[in-house]
């Protein structure tokens, strides 16, 4: 039998997995704590916006943003499969696009950010 | 020792005379300690010898005494009246025709387990004068406890995947060709990646974990199906960005 191509969509979809298992968590953390007033010195907005002009970590967070959205994407397929919505081509299309047109959207943004 | 009135609802089938399988009523005195497949055995020495089933051991090793016990899938040698208070509802496994009262067609089973060639295929032919393998501890690991598979299906009736797609694997063939890719001594993983890397194979495992739940051995197939999934995605990687790498 035919070696299957569903890696191309499992493979981000496992590494996604992985690194919300752990960023999920901290995020939460980091939002609950500035949302009571507490934002670290090191994640104020110019410290984190000079951070994020780096070139290398413009790219880190564009591959973190693709892989975290492709994760959802994948896991909302299956499950709108399992809840018994069986046109799965169309509900992949639509998943999948909207984690590419984020990832793009995100992109965007990040080489809008002024060079370091 | 004390004793209990055990009512179960059996499903029975008689391909013969009937056309719909149907519920029969039996009430038997049971004692306490017995699990269900001595109040199944019960009721055929006392009240109704046609009554169909498979079993052997009697000590969970054998795998041929699954049934679904109250609609879970389970072994009847480990299933403890106990655990069980009112009347007890059996059923044949969940997924598999039905021949005749709680026994199950298993063809399609042992069709998909032959194909995954769950032996070793070894690297080289050994001769006997050049000794035994050799395993370290660590690589005996590796694989250890996929061996452990009774062979019950439990987890076939348990994959809600199995039931809607029954070309689909499954998770006791996957978990054995796992096992025997983990081995050391063998050579046959792209033998086996023939039929388990391909869509119908591991590829339509959705990561439900049923499988692991109702294993009575803790195979954990799901972590099985896991693995094979990651490897089988490197194998698919490396293959398309470097194809120099293809014999
Ligand atoms: S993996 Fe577990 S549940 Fe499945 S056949 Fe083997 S022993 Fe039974
Ligand atoms: S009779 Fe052998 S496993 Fe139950």
């Amino acid at each position: 039998m035919a070696q299957s191509n569903k890696p191309i969509v499992w493979g981000p979809f496992a590494a996604g997995g992985t690194l919300t298992a752990f960023l999920t968590p901290a995020l939460i953390l980091l939002t609950l704590l500035a949302g009571l007033g507490h934002v670290p010195e090191l994640l104020a907005y110019e410290a984190l916006r000079a951070f994020a002009s780096h070139g290398l970590v413009k790219l880190g967070l564009g591959v973190v943003i693709f892989l975290s959205l492709w994760s959802a994407a994948h896991r909302l397929r299956i499950t709108c499969y399992d809840l018994g919505v069986r046109a799965d081509t169309l509900v992949a299309t639509l998943v999948y696009a909207v984690a590419i047109a984020g990832t793009l959207a995100a992109a965007v943004y990040l080489l809008r950010l002024p060079a370091a | 020792m004390s004793e209990r009135r055990v009512e179960l609802d059996v499903l029975r089938y008689n391909p013969e005379t009937d056309r719909t399988p149907h519920f029969q009523r039996y009430s038997v005195t049971c004692r306490e300690e017995w699990v269900v497949l001595d109040a199944l055995n019960h009721v055929k020495e006392t009240v109704d010898p046609t009554l169909a089933y498979r079993w052997s051991c009697h000590m969970a090793v054998c795998g041929s005494c699954g049934m679904m016990i109250n609609g879970e899938p389970k072994l009847a040698c480990k299933s403890f009246l106990r655990d069980y208070p009112g009347v007890i509802r059996v059923e044949p496994l969940a997924h598999f025709p039905v021949e005749r009262d709680l026994v199950t067609v298993i063809d399609d089973f042992i069709a998909k387990l032959t194909r995954v060639k769950p032996y070793l295929i070894p690297k080289e032919a050994k001769p006997i004068e050049a000794g035994e393998y050799r395993q370290t501890p660590a690589q005996l690991k590796r694989y250890k406890q996929f061996t452990l598979c009774i062979n019950c299906m439990l987890c076939y009736a348990a994959c809600p995947e199995y039931g809607m797609i029954p070309k689909f694997m499954g998770p006791a063939a996957i978990s054995l060709a796992h096992r025997w890719n983990q081995d050391s001594r063998d050579g046959g993983r792209a033998e086996r990646q023939e039929e388990i890397a391909a869509t119908e194979g591991v590829w339509e495992c959705s990561f439900t974990g049923a499988c692991s739940e109702v294993c009575p051995e803790h195979v954990d197939p799901a972590a099985a199906l896991q693995r094979v999934k990651i490897k089988s995605t490197i194998d698919w990687y490396l293959a398309h960005t470097m194809p120099w790498l293809n014999k």
